[in-house]
């Protein structure tokens, strides 16, 4: 019976996770990139327990409820952590219009999966073939990372990048020892905070979050 | 002898958490200094041990000490315990609660370099080199200026980026060894040569984790975090960021190319260092020749120098005795201009190099040893880096890259052009307009550190019996025979 859900079940997840990335690329509102992280998270999550469930690890449910609690509800409550009547009105003027970007996000998946076919020799197992996503998220991220403006946005895309990487360890070797995984965790999650804490105290230096502004420092 | 690996870790830990409890004491601006020391004994016991023929570990196999772990930890400590002493905060500033921070994460910074050279784990290793970025992140911010704000944003961003781009490598590397019989980031078990890892993906994964270390160690095109982060953190965090963070990120490198060796050959990684470390060089030679301000100065100094190291990597074993020589010389040296920076740049209050002239004829207790550890710096005998420079380039000639040595070698004259202008701008002359001054012959700081540091530099190539047998085995252990 799950056997033959499997195939189904990571080909649902790993497309909610494209789709989430490739609508945090669309997306301009930071409000909406945070909920899309957190379902992001969350798809992540359920691969993760997918992948347990298949592989008959229970070591791997553990770290599936590790990731919800982190990347599903931690992270997205610490990024949304102030008035939501402000966040709401945070727009996003991206380098890239939707078009460009949406476009750049087509040529990004597709050349993954030519890299991951090719140069890697994946994709003769039903994990080996969803890992293409993973790597497409870390290069959507790279997108996100440059060509964002604003401090909390350009977080965003530094996330997205870790979820990718995160992703494309589950598919290719169902994920790394669990100490490490937790040390990982560990050290985004603080990442996340110290840039929280550095945009906040932007906003007080600089009246604003536009990384544009960080300028005074050159040769 | 195990527990010792323990000491570096939990050590900095105690005195970090005892920053933080001391409440207004006077005390706790010796945090630092403690912690240093801590990690330069432990270092040194693991050093004995090694020689003695032991290869110290414990945790189940999670820390290991080989000679090249122990030299690492000895160099950590020794650059640390240079940095906070010299640059020791005066009794009243150290009551402040910015100051209990402040010396708790540099205990912490300490901690996690060790834990980074001691892991037996890329995958831990990787976390560590992490927790290093976590640790200094507020340490660049330290001072809340607008300047170190930027500093810090751009470090902590692109320095993680490049971690992450690390951890995606160590990640291929890890799914590589699941082809095998036991899955694991061990790098003793990764670098047995009779695993069967699978090529394309040690490719890939090496590739990757190289360049993630790369952007850590500061090495060009990934460089532009570090001139910033340099010339804003506070004088001994640049000293230990500066001195040690590359070179043990730098170390990382070694250890991912030890195993990809074994499976693809040196080849590939060569190249890839050789571009990196000549365009490093190239970097800091065009940026120095008009550089304005000393902090910044030294800090593409340490580009400059960082390349030059990664050229020694991609040559391979001849040239690694040289290059963790090298790793030695620079710390220490850099640790002592960044302390001498901060003290300069207390009583002259500019970062200007053409504000501040005639040093040597006004304030000779700074310019002294500035002098001369400028001079060791740009790579005058006998300090050790003229002789790791002389051990590279010959190396370099003797395995057949001369053409990249060669051209390092005109970008090292140009550099060292640079450099010598520079340094004569701040220091000789005349004062301006003749105005009456008395001569400062303070050092405005502790003076042992600076005379211990240049000592160590220009007696430690002289010394076969412990250094250099233990840089042949630290070679040994990264599967070079030499």
């Amino acid at each position: 019976m799950f056997e033959t859900f499997y195939p189904q079940l990571i080909g649902l997840c790993t497309g909610a996770l494209l789709l989430t990335s490739a609508l945090m690329v669309w997306r301009h509102s930071l409000l909406a990139s945070i909920r899309l992280l957190a379902l992001q998270g969350m798809a992540l999550a359920a691969l993760v327990a997918v992948i347990g469930i298949a592989e008959g690890e229970p070591e791997l449910v553990l770290v599936s409820l590790l990731i919800l609690s982190v990347k599903g509800v931690g992270l997205p409550w610490v990024l949304a952590h102030q008035s939501k009547a402000s966040i709401k009105q945070i727009q996003e003027s991206p380098r890239l219009n939707p078009t460009a970007a949406l476009l750049a996000v087509t040529l990004l998946t597709i050349l993954s999966y030519v890299v991951v076919s090719r140069v890697f020799g994946l994709g003769d197992t039903t994990t080996g073939h969803a890992a293409p996503i993973g790597l497409a998220m870390v290069l959507i991220g790279f997108l996100l990372l440059i060509s964002r403006r604003r401090a909390r946005s350009q977080l965003i895309g530094f996330l997205l990048l870790d979820n990718g990487i995160a992703t494309l360890a589950f598919l290719t070797s169902g994920g790394v020892p669990i100490l490490l995984e937790f040390a990982v965790s560990l050290d985004v999650l603080l990442v996340v905070l110290i840039l929280h804490v550095f945009a906040g105290r932007m906003r007080t230096k600089f009246g604003g979050t536009a990384v544009d502004q960080l300028r005074e420092l050159h040769d | 002898m195990s527990f010792v690996l323990w000491i570096p870790l939990v050590g900095p830990l105690v005195f970090a958490g005892l920053s933080l409890l001391l409440g207004g004491s006077a005390l706790r601006r010796f945090v630092g200094v403690a912690a240093s020391s801590a990690v330069l004994v432990s270092g040194l016991l693991l050093v004995s041990a090694v020689l003695g023929g032991s290869v110290p570990d414990s945790g189940g196999g999670m820390l290991r000490a080989d000679a090249l772990s122990a030299y690492m930890l000895s160099v950590v400590g020794a650059v640390g315990l240079i940095s906070t002493w010299g640059g020791l905060s005066s009794a009243a500033s150290s009551r402040t609660k910015d100051a209990a921070g402040y010396e708790a994460l540099i205990a912490l910074f300490l901690a996690a370099m060790s834990l980074a050279v001691l892991a037996d784990s890329i995958g831990l290793m990787w976390a560590a080199v992490e927790a290093t970025t976590i640790a200094t992140a507020f340490l660049v911010g330290h001072h809340r200026t607008r300047r170190s704000l930027e500093a810090a944003w751009k470090y902590v961003i692109l320095g993680s980026v490049g971690v992450a781009i690390a951890l995606l490598g160590i990640v291929l590397i890890y799914a590589a060894s699941v082809g095998t019989d036991t899955p694991t980031l061990s790098w003793v078990l990764l670098s047995q040569s009779t695993r069967g890892l699978d090529p394309a993906l040690i490719t890939a994964g090496g590739a990757l984790a190289v360049l993630g270390f790369a952007t850590k160690s500061g090495l060009a095109p990934m460089h532009s975090w570090l001139p910033d982060a340099h010339s804003q953190a506070p004088a001994p965090v640049s000293g230990l960021m500066s001195g040690v963070l590359l070179s043990v990120a730098l170390y990382a490198i070694l250890r991912i190319q030890s195993i990809t060796n074994l499976v693809i050959g040196p080849e590939f990684l060569r190249t890839m260092l050789s571009i990196g470390g000549l365009l490093s060089l190239l970097v800091a030679a065009s940026l120095l020749i008009r550089q304005r301000d000393y902090k910044r100065m030294l800090a593409y100094s340490s580009i400059e120098h960082m390349g030059l190291m990664a050229i020694g990597v991609a040559i391979g074993p001849a040239a690694l005795p040289s290059v963790l020589l090298y790793i030695l010389g620079h710390g220490l040296i850099k640790a002592t201009l960044f302390v001498i920076s901060g003290r300069i740049l207390k009583v002259e209050g500019t970062p200007v190099i053409s504000d501040v002239r005639a040093l040597l004829v006004r304030r000779p207790g700074l310019a002294v040893p500035w002098l001369i550890a400028m001079a060791a710096i740009v790579g005058f005998p006998p300090f050790s880096i003229f002789f790791s420079e002389v051990g590279i380039i010959m190396a370099g000639w003797s395995v057949g890259l001369g053409g990249v040595v060669g051209a390092a070698l005109v970008l090292l004259l140009v550099i060292f052009a640079a450099f010598t202008r520079l340094t004569v701008q701040m220091t000789i002359g005349a004062p301006p307009d003749g105005a009456a001054f008395t001569p400062d012959y303070s050092s405005h700081g502790p003076r042992l550190p600076i005379i211990l540091a240049l000592a160590t530099t220009a007696t430690v190539a002289f010394v076969a019996e412990p250094v250099g047998t233990l840089l042949l085995q630290a070679t040994a252990v990264l599967g070079g025979t030499n």
